[in-house]
């Protein structure tokens, strides 16, 4: 077994006690009159002004799997892993067109999740139900893939980790860390991760802006630094500081599924959701790219690694590892312990606020649709909470039970299957045009589609699900299969739209007008919309 | 010569609560203003070489990581061409209610 680095530990500890001890005190933050209502455990009641939101989005969208693997995939490919850059600069354009529709509607009628607007819209509960399904089945690896963000930093650290250690002392960290974070889920609902998400932002943005000034100057600069990555790649025969021209398409295709999917993801629309105004929503798409230098700053420690010798001469190297070592190597050691701590809390964060929004779509679309229609908003609460357990339960055993490979490939496929609703929600956001069957259709031909081709790929790591890109039928070039089979849905919801509508096949109802699209706190809209507890 | 009445509809302004069209300036410009950065990053091969390099570092990159405050400040052109068609559609539908 390694050597415990002490004075990192140490400091890794006191801050987890610290935003323990904050998400406990969260409940008691600007307590609501209606604690038993789910809006107010599973969107904190709507309240959060421009700053919060902003915390919290960050600390939503910009997980420590992130952290941990975009500069890993840098490290391991060079230019092609750096596509998370332009993914998050298209990111806030292009759902800055949407996104404030999306609040406007789910205010007036007091949706909670994504699928309850496809309900309200197209009147469809099979429709609504798969949206949930897929909501659900995506976030459930992202948040496993949390735990192995935290595994990463207690194995670089030395505690739990070894190969001959018995599995319960090895895995002894991780069970603390969850249980805790469970608990003040369950008791604080979204407020807990929006109150931590401050130190956690604040903490990242510290140990990057040090991180890319303080490794350079110890590795001899940027050009140096470069250097030895060219020359590393040079070596490897693989990779390289920039994309060979057949690798361009797959790098924008990359980025704009990416970014298409971001805001599909059901905890990306908890964040939204929670925010109290519409412009609240919109002054963030503006101020949310400061977390996107940040990653871009992140992803060139992937350089970095490689520059200092991380992991050189290891056959078979974790690139996963190469950042948390980076960090072990290059910093002194208590600053070591606040960069894992960012790490580690940075996967506390998106792994409540992920379980909270799949908590929500079981409740909402699956118990109180199918199950039980005659829930009170207090049995919503109480089931969500309980929801919320299971989910975490859930990702624990998967990442102890399962191997991290597997975590890996279904969060790769989980991008690919949330773009597939992506149809149903934003363009039901602008029109009512598309025919729910169709919408069901076009949704399974992606979802078929993009698993069956993913399937095939085989990397030197995995047999299956050994990539994301393909060659696009048609156009001959290799894109990413999400995005393809975005595609083809859109055809095949525009072609059975067509059909349908030429057959005269019945419709379902639509509750929503189109004032509730541009509806704002403290317009009539709002002021004549049913109180949410009484909506629903 | 016109009867009495029409020189006050003529100096008359658009009759209050004339709805605003679907197309206007503000909108027309704020998409274009969000789709500037779109097609930047989507266009990869007239970013995806190393020269010049500033600093150390492959044109790839700091042109990339440089597009990051610049589509900032395109998005925040856009939240005020927004706000201020907003504010007008607002204006006209409060008009209509008089």
């Amino acid at each position: 077994m390694k050597d415990v680095n002490v004075p990192a530990l140490v400091v890794f500890v006191l801050f987890f006690l610290l935003v323990t001890a904050m998400g406990f005190l969260a409940s008691r933050w600007r307590r609501a009159d209606n604690a038993a209502h789910l809006d107010e455990w599973g969107l904190g009641g709507r309240s959060f002004g421009t700053w919060v939101t902003w915390f919290l989005l960050g600390g939503d969208l910009y997980t420590a799997y992130t952290f941990v693997a975009v500069p890993a995939a840098v490290y391991a490919t060079g230019a092609a892993g750096f596509f998370a850059v332009p993914y998050t600069i298209i990111a806030y354009p292009l759902v800055f067109l949407f996104l404030p529709r999306l609040w406007s509607v789910s205010r007036v009628h007091g949706y909670v999740t994504p699928a309850d607007f496809v309900r309200g819209r197209y009147g469809s509960r099979p429709l609504s139900l798969v949206v949930a399904l897929t909501g659900i089945l995506a976030t459930m690896p992202y948040i496993a893939l949390q735990l192995v963000g935290i595994q990463a930093v207690l194995d670089v650290l030395g505690v739990g980790g070894g190969e001959n250690a018995n599995w319960f002392v090895k895995d002894l960290p991780l069970f603390l860390a969850f249980g805790v974070l469970a608990a003040y889920t369950y008791s604080s609902g979204l407020r807990a991760p929006a109150l931590i998400a401050f130190v956690k932002d604040a903490l990242v943005y510290i140990v990057i802006i040090v991180a890319v000034i303080y490794i350079p100057l110890r590795l001899g600069g940027y050009g140096h630094i470069f250097g030895a990555a060219a020359d590393h790649f040079k070596q490897a025969k693989a990779g390289g500081l920039t994309l060979p021209d057949n690798k361009q398409w797959t790098y924008a295709t990359l980025g704009l599924g990416s970014a298409m999917a971001l805001f599909m993801y059901p905890h990306s629309v908890t964040g939204v959701l929670a925010s109290k105004s519409r412009n609240t929503v919109r002054r963030n798409m503006a101020i949310m790219p400061a977390y996107s230098l940040m990653l871009g700053l992140l992803a060139l420690l992937g350089f970095m690694a490689i520059a200092a010798g991380v992991g050189s001469g290891v056959k078979g190297y974790n690139s996963q590892l190469s950042v948390p070592q980076l960090f072990a190597n290059m910093f002194p050691d208590w600053f070591t312990g606040v960069a894992f701590a960012a790490i580690g809390i940075g996967a506390l964060v998106p792994a409540a606020i992920m379980s909270i929004a799949a908590a929500n779509l079981f409740t909402r679309n699956v118990y109180k649709e199918w199950l039980k229609p005659a829930a009170t908003p207090a049995d919503e609460t109480r089931i969500a909470k309980l929801v919320s357990l299971l989910v975490k339960v859930g990702a624990l055993v998967f990442v102890l039970g399962m191997d991290k490979q597997a975590a890996i490939n279904l969060q790769l496929l989980g991008g690919l299957w949330i773009l597939q609703t992506f149809v149903a929600i934003v363009g039901g956001l602008f029109t009512r045009w598309f025919h729910h069957w169709a919408l069901f259709a076009g949704w399974a031909a992606g979802m078929v589609y993009g698993t069956w081709k993913a399937y095939g790929l085989a990397s030197p790591a995995t047999k299956h699900f050994g990539g994301n890109a393909a060659e696009i039928p048609g156009i001959g070039e290799i894109g990413y299969i999400g995005l393809t089979a975005f595609a083809l849905n859109l055809i095949v919801a525009v072609a059975l739209t067509l059909v349908l509508r030429a057959v005269k096949a019945p419709d379902g109802p639509d509750e929503t007008k189109p004032s509730d699209y541009s509806a704002e706190a403290g317009d009539d809209e709002l002021e004549n919309a049913p109180e949410p507890v009484a909506a629903h | 010569m016109p009867s009495d009445q029409a020189p006050d509809k003529a100096v008359m302004p658009e009759p209050a609560g004339a709805p605003v069209p679907a197309v206007t300036p503000e909108r027309v410009l704020a998409g274009l203003a969000l789709l500037v950065p779109i097609v930047a990053m989507l266009w990869v091969s007239s970013y995806d070489k190393p020269d010049p390099a500033v600093a150390g570092m492959p044109f790839f990159y700091w042109y990339q990581l440089l597009w990051v405050p610049v589509s900032a400040v395109f998005t925040v052109a856009a939240y005020l061409l927004i706000n201020r068609d907003e504010k007008a559609r607002k204006a006209a539908r409060n008009g209509g209610a008089r």
